[in-house]
């Protein structure tokens, strides 16, 4: 893999945005068992995925994120506080409230919602690349979806559709070898090199080290560059871990080792160590940029906190539209 | 006035707003230079181009969800489910995502699309290009569902339905496509949620759908020659459904059937039945009645279908069990 020679603003803001989602999600991971209801997924362990994904998209570019969503939101450019308001299931929340963490979403910055159905949000991605193209604009589309994903048939219906009349999608299968407590291996004959599937729709794929920001935001480059060159899709199968379980507090069934092995790959371990390597960075400096970021997370909390429930009458908003 | 077929009355609708909105698009198998599994998109594709009347491949999942990334990122879809049949394939692209976009999101986004799909037998098509499954969507809040009886009424709706910022389901009929009837020259729409007074009469109200409408304007007809008065009430919008009419009617004949083509188990005439017996329960001076389908899959050849959906017989002898 061949990666082009970043600028230090670049790495920097790689870094930053990674820190983001890994510092709010370590502190989601935290004040959920206490303090909000229902279900949460967590990210942390596949920030290089999002960020390096993200990094390559404008802010009228879409996404299409997954029920693992908070990361995909931080690094299309979330507002912290209206995020964290939602998780508590508060008015000033994204969603009013209505819907926590599993179903993020920022119209405004392209972000199309994130989808509870696995795979479903496969097709919905190929429909925002069908209108970029009859709309005639050069924006693209990122779909996020898991490694379980694959063996929906919407993977095989929306990817297709994509492949046949050349939209502008990137497809990302966000790879962390498991669906919720089982191996995606024991269901699924290809399930480490997934690019070669690409082949059978007619368009390029890629195997990546999904913990390496800077391989996954080539990769992104490369193939948003085909897309908005109206080339059409390419499907990126990032290989990554989650640290956490499906769900916060599920049983964790996942061999000891493996999971070591995995943190050992943490990806802002490795940018942060790269950084210092290449002086681009100092040992200070990463304490104060997660200081500051852990400021804002926070903040956030506070807001959350502070923040009105939902009176009763919010649950019948939204059903039409005038 | 003039006079088209039903299905020509939908190719209308869809070419007079695709020709004002460059955003509205047609997609579905066949749709493009084949013109339609039942003739319906005709000659849209050699006006529009391939762009705004899509073939699709045979991806329910893919088309419908298709039809909704594009409606919430600037398009209007509307997508083509040929045999009402095959709409069970993308139920979660449409019970789970089109129908709770909206409220999901808290209102960020709103799903302009309309699913347009033919339901109905009587055309021995056997079991599973036969049904009618409009109860399905009635049931799932966020879906408006219109079921339109005739040229006059589907060009209306579907005008009305493309430019609603909701999503509709849409529901034609097979066997309707042929039929002729008179429409206005001038351009016209039809309000989404109005009933339709067919014909009126005083001795019973009978609410029917679709291809059911028709049958009971027969019974009606050849029942005023008995000198009994049949009040024919088409609800043509099931959400948002309007209950004035229905109920008005009732009010002024004291007598209620309601038929429909799908199976009498679970069908839309429960629904109306018990709002009919839970508000209107005053008027009533018989038990409401409701004829639908025998309970079985729908069989191919004539003597048996006939015999499964329901007949004029079935309606006509209702009418004098109830009187």
């Amino acid at each position: 893999m061949n990666n082009i020679k970043l600028n230090k603003e670049l790495i920097l803001s790689l870094y930053e945005t990674m820190l983001k989602i890994r510092l709010f999600e370590k502190t989601q991971e935290r004040v959920f068992k206490t303090e909000q209801e229902g279900f949460t997924h967590v990210y942390t362990g596949e920030e290089a995925i999002a960020t390096g994904v993200c990094a390559n998209l404008n802010k009228d570019d879409y996404i299409t994120s997954t029920h693992r969503g908070h990361g995909h939101m931080v690094a299309k450019g979330g507002n912290m506080k209206k995020m964290m308001a939602e998780l508590y299931g508060r008015l000033t929340g994204y969603c009013k409230g209505k819907s926590g963490s599993l179903h993020i979403a920022d119209f405004s910055i392209g972000v199309l919602g994130a989808n509870g159905i696995v795979g479903a949000g496969i097709p919905i991605a190929t429909g925002a690349g069908y209108s970029i193209k009859l709309r005639g604009t050069s924006q693209v589309v990122a779909c996020f979806f898991g490694d379980g994903a694959v063996t929906q048939g919407t993977f095989h219906e929306g990817v297709n559709m994509a492949a046949a009349w050349d939209l502008p999608v990137i497809y990302v299968i966000e790879n962390n070898l498991y669906m919720v407590g089982t191996k995606t291996e024991r269901v699924c004959k290809v399930c480490k090199n997934y690019a070669v599937k690409a082949q059978g729709y007619g368009m390029p794929g890629e195997d990546i080290d999904g913990n390496d920001v800077i391989e996954v935001y080539t990769a992104t480059k490369k193939a948003v560059e085909r897309a908005r060159n109206r080339k059409g899709p390419t499907l990126l199968n990032c290989m990554t871990y989650r640290h956490s379980t499906h769900f916060v507090g599920d049983l964790d069934v996942r061999d000891k080792q493996e999971i070591e092995y995995w943190k050992a790959k943490d990806p802002i371990k490795r940018i942060e160590e790269k950084m210092l390597k290449e002086k681009i960075i100092t040992k200070d400096k990463i304490k104060s940029y997660r200081n500051e970021i852990q400021g804002m997370v926070d903040e956030a909390v506070e807001f959350a906190r502070k923040s009105p429930v939902p009176k009763t009458g919010v649950a019948l908003e939204d059903v039409f539209v005038e | 006035m003039k006079t088209l077929t039903y299905r020509e009355a939908v190719r209308e609708a869809m070419r007079e707003e695709m020709r004002k909105d460059e955003y509205i698009f047609l997609m579905g198998q066949d749709v493009g230079p084949y013109g339609g599994e039942h003739r319906v998109s005709g000659d849209l594709h050699s006006e529009f181009g391939e762009w705004r009347v899509k073939d699709a491949p045979i991806s329910e999942q893919g088309i419908i969800g298709c039809a909704l990334g594009a409606s919430i990122t600037g398009c209007r879809a509307i997508a083509e489910i040929p045999f009402m049949d095959f709409i069970m394939l993308p139920m979660d692209q449409i019970c789970n995502q089109i129908a709770k976009y909206l409220y999901t999101f808290g209102g960020q986004a709103s799903v302009p699309l309309v699913i347009r799909t033919a339901m109905g037998g009587y055309i021995r098509a056997a079991e599973q290009h036969s049904q009618c499954l409009e109860a399905w969507f009635i049931h799932i809040p966020g879906l408006k569902v219109v079921i339109p009886s005739t040229p006059y009424d589907v060009k209306g709706l579907l005008k009305t339905a493309i430019r609603d910022n909701n999503p509709v389901i849409f529901v034609e009929h097979k066997y309707l496509y042929g039929m002729k009837g008179e429409i206005p020259e001038e351009e016209y729409t039809i309000p989404l949620g109005v009933a339709d007074i067919k014909k009126e009469g005083n001795d019973v109200s009978v609410i029917a759908t679709s291809y059911m409408v028709h049958k009971a304007l027969n019974v009606a007809n050849k029942l005023e020659k008995e000198k009994i008065s049949v009040e024919v009430v088409d609800p043509r919008t099931l959400v948002p459904l309007d209950k004035e009419t229905i109920l008005k009617s009732v009010e002024k004949t004291s007598r209620a059937i309601i038929v429909h083509e799908a199976p009498l188990r679970g069908g839309i005439g429960g629904e109306i039945a018990a709002i009919i017996a839970d508000e209107g329960f005053e008027y009533l001076d018989a038990p409401i009645k409701r004829i639908g389908a025998k309970d079985a899959p729908i069989p191919f050849p004539s003597v048996l279908e006939d015999f499964i959906l329901p007949s004029e017989v079935d309606i006509e002898r209702t009418i004098k069990e109830l009187l």
